[in-house]
């Protein structure tokens, strides 16, 4: 398999880290991005920041997708950038959701974390947002 | 009511319209016929299948008059931050004719970690109040003495440590056992199907309810055990015909637990209580409540013996769908509510959380908490709907609507009874991945509108004013880390030595572990060094991950 490679199938890391335990979401999520065609590992619960990226690395992930509606967002999604950019995986799209509000949204935007989307989103929507961020970044990647 | 024309000017599509007319499946994919005659029900016998309120089969509620003699309990959920800002909250629910209270704990706590744990970090009093232990518990409960209010406590995995931490403040205010009133939730079953909160591996975690059961039992009479919980099970995609038969089928695993440990069944099944979630799809829901009553009156008669009336009554407390509140048009959320609200009194709750309107956003703000309170007394007082028990009783459909749940719950019970029980189920993963499997269904028809949510997949607006949102304030984490830890070092080393050395020995040699909680409790022992303890005994539990 060639990461680069703009044909090969797009990987994406599941996770739900920290202690909650509500995983509705994120499964439902799983199921989508695979029925979109995407290979997708799910990690299961109580992750925490450290497993989490070992694990995208591990699995040579182009995307982690991270599930929060405990309202540690603040805490363990900049955990989570860090460390990703401390081990020089840092081209890794971090995208997710929950129950993440709009001022949160923003600040955790300018650290370089991606879209996170809220409840009621359509799962084509997340689909094709990582497509085109994965496309845009695999591209940046062979330049 | 469909609405031949569309009544706003948002962007209708009038698919959307035709596709809610063709959809003649109620929310569980229960078929429906336009119109109901008394054919629909001619097996219905009056005297066997519904009786009258108060009466076994107690389809019609458990009380002969109902809301008369006492409307039911509005018990908010409410918890955040620090025992010290809950006890605040509790003060101001109390104060706005609230009546009983109902503890929402944070994730370290639910899952039975110290605030000052590792994994702790970022969650402290983020999504519930933190309780590390008694001195917490103590200040939660300040200036409200226990033998007058009910506590309904959402706890599971470590239910018997909060439990013991609860009666350790009761004894402190110099309150007799028997006076106190409450709940802890303690359904370690739907955690591994659900909620997914806990501690130790399914077969311990059983010997630990089992402890709670027998302990109050004789102690703490007053103490409803545990409340079987199909809110959580129908939060995480089932639909309602799953939430029922699931959580009966807990109910049922929990009989059985107590009769093997040779309690008597009408010693502890009056104490079982129940938990069940009032969704969208209206007339389903009452059916749900009712034919919930029928089956557990019937199987707690029938096959486990029973022979007191109490132990077959179905008591439940009911919130509204948070799933069901939407981002968008928050202010929608307050109808929503209120229509869920109504379905769980038509259906008879004894106890009501109305959902506020800004919980999709964040934990709800005292204004936000104050209309969903206010929407229960609209109900109780000015609609007049709490004047007559069981109102929709004798409804053509109601009726076939409720024998039909009935139907598809035995079906299930059958399916269960044949993978060898709710247990095997659960090691199997066979309810988690049924759960998942309409979770994923909704999912798919709410994308392709086959079900219209108003405000967010029909109706859209797209400059939406934003609501006010409580923040807590992340000073709580620090504040309750440093109090934790000022505990450690004041407390008596020795003392709490000894009683975690108990806690260890009773888990060990199979005596109730109640008594040494409570001890371990009075000593100061924290939360996470107590379920620390037990895990050295009990092992951990890891969920395979499935999708």
């Amino acid at each position: 398999m060639d990461p680069l490679d703009p044909q090969d199938k797009i990987r994406v890391l599941v996770a739900k880290p920290g202690l909650d335990g509500h995983d509705r979401g994120a499964k439902v999520v799983a199921a989508g991005l695979r029925d979109a065609g995407m290979e997708v590992i799910y990690t299961g619960l109580h992750q925490t920041a450290e497993m989490i990226v070992e694990a995208a690395i591990q699995e040579d992930a182009d995307v982690v997708g991270l599930s929060i509606l405990s309202g540690a967002h603040m805490t363990l999604l900049p955990k989570v950038k860090r460390l990703l950019d401390e081990k020089g995986a840092g081209h890794i799209l971090i995208t997710g959701g929950g129950i993440i509000p709009d001022d949160d949204l923003v600040e955790l935007e300018k650290l370089g974390i991606g879209h996170l989307f809220g409840p009621g989103t359509a799962l084509e929507r997340i689909a094709a947002y990582i497509r085109d961020e994965v496309g845009k970044r695999r591209a940046a990647r062979v330049e | 009511m469909t609405p031949k024309t569309p009544s706003t000017t948002s962007d209708v599509k009038s698919d959307a319209l035709h596709a809610r007319e063709s959809a003649v499946k109620s929310m569980s994919g229960l078929e429906l016929k336009p119109y109901y005659v008394g054919a629909d029900v001619a097996g219905l016998d009056e005297t066997r299948d519904l009786g009258v309120p108060g009466e076994y089969p107690f389809t019609r509620g458990i009380h002969r008059t109902m809301y008369r003699g006492k409307t039911w309990t509005m018990r908010q959920f409410a918890g955040f931050g620090t025992a010290r800002e809950t006890n605040q909250r509790f003060h101001y629910l109390l104060k706005n004719g609230q009546t009983g209270l109902s503890v929402a704990f944070d994730f370290p706590t639910i899952t039975g970690y110290d605030s000052d744990d590792a994994m702790s970090e970022g969650e402290v009093g983020r999504c519930g109040v933190a309780i590390a232990s008694l001195a917490d518990m103590e200040t939660l409960f300040q200036g409200i003495p226990l033998d007058q209010v009910s506590t309904s406590m959402t706890i599971n995995g470590p239910a018997a440590v909060l439990l013991a931490f609860y009666i350790a403040v009761g004894i402190k205010q110099g309150v007799a056992l028997d006076k106190l009133r409450g709940t802890t939730q303690n359904d370690v079953l739907k955690e591994y199907m659900a909620q997914k909160s806990w501690c130790f591996p399914p077969q311990p975690s059983m010997r630990v309810v089992g402890d709670v059961i027998q302990y109050c039992a004789g102690a703490v009479p007053q103490w409803n055990t545990i409340s079987i919980s199909g809110y959580h099970i129908r939060e995480a995609g089932s639909t309602a015909v799953q939430e029922l038969a699931f959580t009966l089928a807990n109910g049922f695993t929990y009989v059985e637990l107590g009769q093997q440990r040779g309690i008597d069944v009408d010693s502890f099944a009056p104490r079982l209580s129940f938990f069940f979630n009032a969704h969208l799809d209206f007339f389903e829901e009452v059916a749900k409540y009712r034919a919930a009553r029928r089956i557990w009156a019937k199987r707690l008669k029938e096959r486990y013996g029973a022979q007191n009336p109490r132990s077959m009554l179905l008591r439940f407390h009911t919130q509204t769908a948070g799933v069901s509140l939407t981002a968008q048009q928050p202010e929608n959320n307050i109808v929503r509510t209120a229509y869920q609200a109504l379905s769980a009194v038509l259906g008879g709750t004894q106890s009501l959380h109305t959902n506020s309107m800004d919980e999709t956003l964040a934990l709800p703000t005292e204004k936000a908490v104050k209309i969903a309170l206010r929407t229960q007394q609209i109900l109780a007082h000015e609609t007049g709907v709490a004047n007559v028990a069981d109102p929709l009783a004798g409804s053509y459909f109601v009726e076939a609507l409720t024998d039909r749940m009935e139907a598809e719950a035995e079906e299930i019970f059958r399916k269960i009874d044949a993978m060898g029980g709710v247990i095997r189920g659960i090691e199997n993963g066979w309810f988690q991945r049924e759960i998942q499997r309409s979770a994923y269904k909704a999912q798919q028809d709410h994308d392709s509108k086959a079900r219209i949510t108003v405000g967010v997949n029909e109706y859209v607006d797209h400059d939406e004013e934003k609501l006010e949102i409580l923040r807590v304030d992340p000073k709580s984490e620090t504040e309750q880390v440093a109090r934790l830890k000022e505990l450690k070092r004041t407390r008596d080393d020795a003392k709490v030595k000894a009683a975690l050395a108990a806690i260890q020995l009773a888990a060990r040699s199979g005596d109730n572990l109640m008594p040494k909680l409570i001890d371990g409790a009075l000593a100061y022992c924290t939360l996470g060094e107590m379920i620390r303890t037990l895990k050295a005994e009990f092992g951990e539990y890891h969920e395979p991950p499935m999708f």
